[in-house]
């Protein structure tokens, strides 16, 4: 029964996401005040339903209702509570759902922030994310209904949760995603609305950026714990794949770094005004382009998730009439736009359009990458391949290179025009300075020097001296130095943060693939291996028992010089009900090196093979992420983005709820005339 | 309106995008082929009978014609479902099945088997999961079609019903022995 109000108040959702879809927009068409003003309560009515019906989904899943065909084949009775409720968004089904409601999130999230917009734009934005919710609810009640019941004969037991995925990187890895994925969908939503309404100024930018830079922030923690998740769960060390679904993840975050950067030119600038409207529509397209490629099953990938052709028609349809339909708009309203500021080629526009050439170019390689499997068993007649990381190290890296090097000189450029005599003899002096601190640090703690290594860390570390230097010129000269730090924008620490998070990832990733070391070795009790000047004791290997599986758990003491370090427990599983063998990895982290042992196959009685790992500055590589994340969500609490909340809370408080709403009538009406 | 023709370069780019995308849907359902091991051997193995402990099979006893070999185990409540429809292809059609007890108990097997009737001509007894592991399953129920030669032909994930039979393996199992009086049927 509950199943089945689950079901019904999606449907009832669907007919809400139509009304919001399409009431506000007539409002606007006929200048109907009362027909814009039902987007509010709309949002509202959305977001209320396909909330129960999440309840209803988890519901099911806390109480073993095996009858619903979802809940029987992702869970079991004996899974831990913790993974049923993360099992609701386990598979397709289910995590379509979360989907949705994140977009009803993000729409009533814009409904209550936005109350500084006019009425007019309000009402066109929560139309377009209407629309869009839509379009993904009848996906879910078409193809992907989570509440279709396995009558009358149902399992007495459900099929379990896939073992992967009874992890805690997986209860919060897709919510995080899906925040960013769909979080895309708001300036895409302001793009169009902008567009419609034929304003394109820069009141738009200023409006869509807190909205970017959330969506993106989350986006950025996203892929961070996702990156984390395969490092520890998947058993083998790594970190990134260049996977589908990864990539799929990757590239509109790519596309939103490149919007977050141009979103600032144009707010401040006033430049860029059609290429920024552009990259919103894009980002958000790359958004369903991962949907489409990691659930319609035209790809192959790690991430085995829910194919199904009928899907992938249904998504392919639903691209093409958004993307489509909103690049079509593009074509015809963004002819009028001129910018209206200049600006040289020494200047900082110009650093941000090379960086957005960058990152475009970079979520083209990966673009090209992903899919060209698809063009070449096109162009041969079925002769299948696949493209790994050589394509994407060789094609991708040199470009990401070049960007780090714009991003460590942009922070000493101005805006309109830089003296460049000066900034070009800085700059060789920070170069040189960061090359030779690197070269020293690693010349005396690392084993051997790898030169490729200096030169990334390098860079890492010129970004940093650039940031520190800048930060410090905007202090030097103020009387009172510690105000004048606290006097500095968020949105400048908002940069501070990104891009420092940037350098500390990117020397994490460096130093990690020059110089772990890995070891796949044949182990009996008692064995000894060296890694790295570390002893590694293999002491063997006994059986355990968790709540849904049995496990061989091996013991390996890790010691250096002598001294204890740490003992770990790296287990391989058997998941009984699923019948999947699971490998546990485990390990010691710390700030400057893993160790990382896995348990591969029993070799004979008793031997088993071991992969022992050590992995310097792995964390670094997350750590970096969640700086970037950081340094998004900061500039959300700028004060320029306070004030003008304030200000409508304050008149809210004062006038009135009713008094306010007829001053918004006025204004809209106003604008009519 | 005029338009500038610069600002349709985004559609043009999508457009190709989306033709490729489209092409990847017409080259194959992607649940056709969902192993690697399609068109190689069955694994070798050699595992006991599940009826007489003593005898062991190898993969031998399972070439000379176009069979079924259903990966199933007493704790997957899916073989349930599946095994109406599994004595019914016993019964009813022309085609021999065989059974991988997977990670099993022989007795509980033994008599889940009188219980439910037993639609196989041979069982295998896999209770460490080496077979299964070599054949890549993810759980049970698992089916595979092997043509005469012992190679995988077809594999289907989760419990066979009438669609499943009628829609996919049937299909499989009539091309194969369309094929099979030519010896060499391996075209393409």
């Amino acid at each position: 029964m509950i199943a089945e109000i689950g079901h019904f108040s999606l449907i009832l959702a669907l007919g809400l996401a139509v009304c919001l879809a399409i009431l506000p927009a007539v409002g606007v068409y006929y200048r109907r005040v009362n027909l814009m003003q039902l987007s509010g309560s709309l949002s509202a009515g959305l977001f209320v339903f396909v909330s129960i019906s999440m309840v209803c989904l988890g519901n099911a899943f806390l109480n073993d209702d095996f009858s619903v065909a979802y809940v029987a084949r992702n869970s079991n009775s004996a899974l831990p509570v913790q993974y049923k409720i993360s099992a609701i968004w386990g598979a397709h089904e289910g995590s379509f759902l979360l989907w949705s409601l994140v977009m009803a999130g993000w729409t009533l999230a814009v409904s209550v922030f936005s109350r500084n917009l006019t009425l007019d734009m309000r009402a066109r934005v929560l139309s377009v994310m209407g629309i869009l919710s839509v379009g993904f609810l009848l996906f879910i009640l078409l193809t992907s209904n989570p509440f279709d019941r396995n009558l009358p004969v149902f399992p007495q037991d459900g099929s379990d949760l896939n073992p992967l995925l009874q992890d805690f990187g997986l209860i919060v890895h897709p919510p995080m995603l899906y925040m960013g994925y769909v979080g895309f969908s708001v300036p895409f939503a302001f793009a169009i609305a902008t567009l419609t309404s034929g304003k394109l100024d820069s009141a738009w930018a200023r409006w869509s950026r807190p909205w970017t830079n959330l969506a993106w922030a989350f986006l950025t923690v996203g892929i961070t714990l996702g990156s984390w998740w395969a490092y520890y769960e998947l058993g083998w060390g790594g970190w990134w794949f260049w996977d589908a679904v990864e990539n799929a993840s990757f590239m509109p975050w790519l596309v939103g770094t490149a919007l977050v950067h141009s979103l600032a030119a144009t707010e401040k600038r006033g430049v860029f005004k059609s290429w920024t409207v552009l990259l919103a529509i894009f980002a958000f397209s790359f958004s369903l382009l991962g949907a489409f490629l990691v659930r319609s099953g035209v790809l192959t990938s790690v991430h085995a998730f829910a194919v199904d052709p009928e899907r992938g028609v249904f998504i392919l349809a639903f691209l093409v009439l958004v993307i489509g339909g909103s690049l079509l708009l593009y074509a015809f309203k963004a002819t009028g736009i001129k910018s209206t500021a200049g600006f040289e080629w020494t200047s900082r526009e110009t650093m941000i359009l090379v960086n957005n050439m960058l990152l475009i170019v970079a979520a083209g390689v990966v673009l090209l990458g992903t899919i060209y499997p698809l063009i070449y068993e096109a162009l041969t007649g079925g002769k299948k391949i696949s493209v790994g990381p050589p394509y994407f190290n060789t094609i991708f890296v040199p470009i990401v290179m070049l960007l780090f090097v714009v991003m460590a000189v942009s922070p000493s450029s101005r805006w309109r025009k830089t003296p460049l005599e000066k900034i070009v003899r800085q700059q060789l002096v920070s170069l040189f300075a960061s090359l030779v601190m690197v070269t020293t640090l690693i010349y005396f703690f690392a084993s051997k020097i790898e030169w490729v290594a200096v030169l990334v860390v390098s860079v890492a570390a010129w970004i940093l001296i650039n940031l520190l230097r800048d930060l410090f010129g905007r202090v030097r000269n103020k009387v009172d130095k510690l105000t004048a730090l606290f006097r500095q924008p968020l949105s400048y620490y908002g940069m501070l943060l990104g891009h420092l998070g940037i350098a500390v990832s990117i020397t994490g990733v460096c130093l990690t693939v020059y110089y772990s070391e890995e070891k796949d070795i044949r182990m009996a009790a008692g064995d000894l291996v060296q890694l790295s000047g570390y002893e590694v004791l293999f002491k063997g290997v006994k059986k355990v028992k968790g709540p849904n599986y049995v496990a061989d758990q091996g013991e390996l003491v890790i010691s250096r010089d002598g001294e204890h370090v740490v003992t770990l427990h790296p287990e391989k599983r058997f998941y009984q009900t699923g019948g999947n063998m699971m490998t546990e990895a485990d390990m010691d982290a710390g700030l400057f090196r893993d160790l990382y042992v896995a348990l591969g196959e029993p070799i004979g009685e008793s031997a088993w093979a071991v992969r022992v790992q050590y992995k310097p500055f792995v964390r670094w590589v997350w750590f970096g992420g969640l700086l970037i994340a950081l340094g998004g969500s900061v500039t959300l609490l700028d004060r320029r983005y306070r004030t003008a909340k304030r200000k409508v809370a304050a008149s809210a408080t004062e006038v009135g709820v009713t008094a306010q709403k007829t001053t918004t009538q006025k204004t809209v009406l106003g604008e009519v005339r | 309106m005029t338009v500038n023709k610069s600002l349709l370069i985004p559609l043009v780019v999508f457009i190709l995008l989306v033709t490729v995308l489209a092409l990847g849907f017409r080259l194959e359902d992607p649940h056709y082929l969902p192993s690697q091991l399609i068109n190689k051997p069955f694994p070798e193995f050699s595992l006991p009978d599940l009826h007489q402990n003593d005898r062991i099979i190898t993969k031998a006893d399972l070439t000379g014609d176009v069979t079924l070999v259903n990966v199933w185990a007493t704790w997957c409540p899916n073989c349930l479902v599946e095994h109406p429809e599994l004595m019914r292809i016993s019964r009813e059609e022309d085609i021999v099945l065989y059974g991988v007890n997977y990670n099993d108990e022989t007795n509980k097997a033994i008599r889940w088997l009188e219980r439910h009737k037993n639609p196989f001509k041979l069982n295998i007894v896999d209770n460490k999961g080496t077979l299964a592991i070599d054949l890549g399953v993810y759980g049970a129920p698992e089916t595979f079609v092997l043509d005469e030669n012992g190679v995988i032909q077809y594999r289907h994930v989760g419990a066979v019903t009438r669609m499943v039979w009628d829609s996919k393996i049937l299909p499989v199992v009539s091309l194969l022995r369309k094929q099979a009086p030519g010896p060499s049927g391996d075209s393409e």
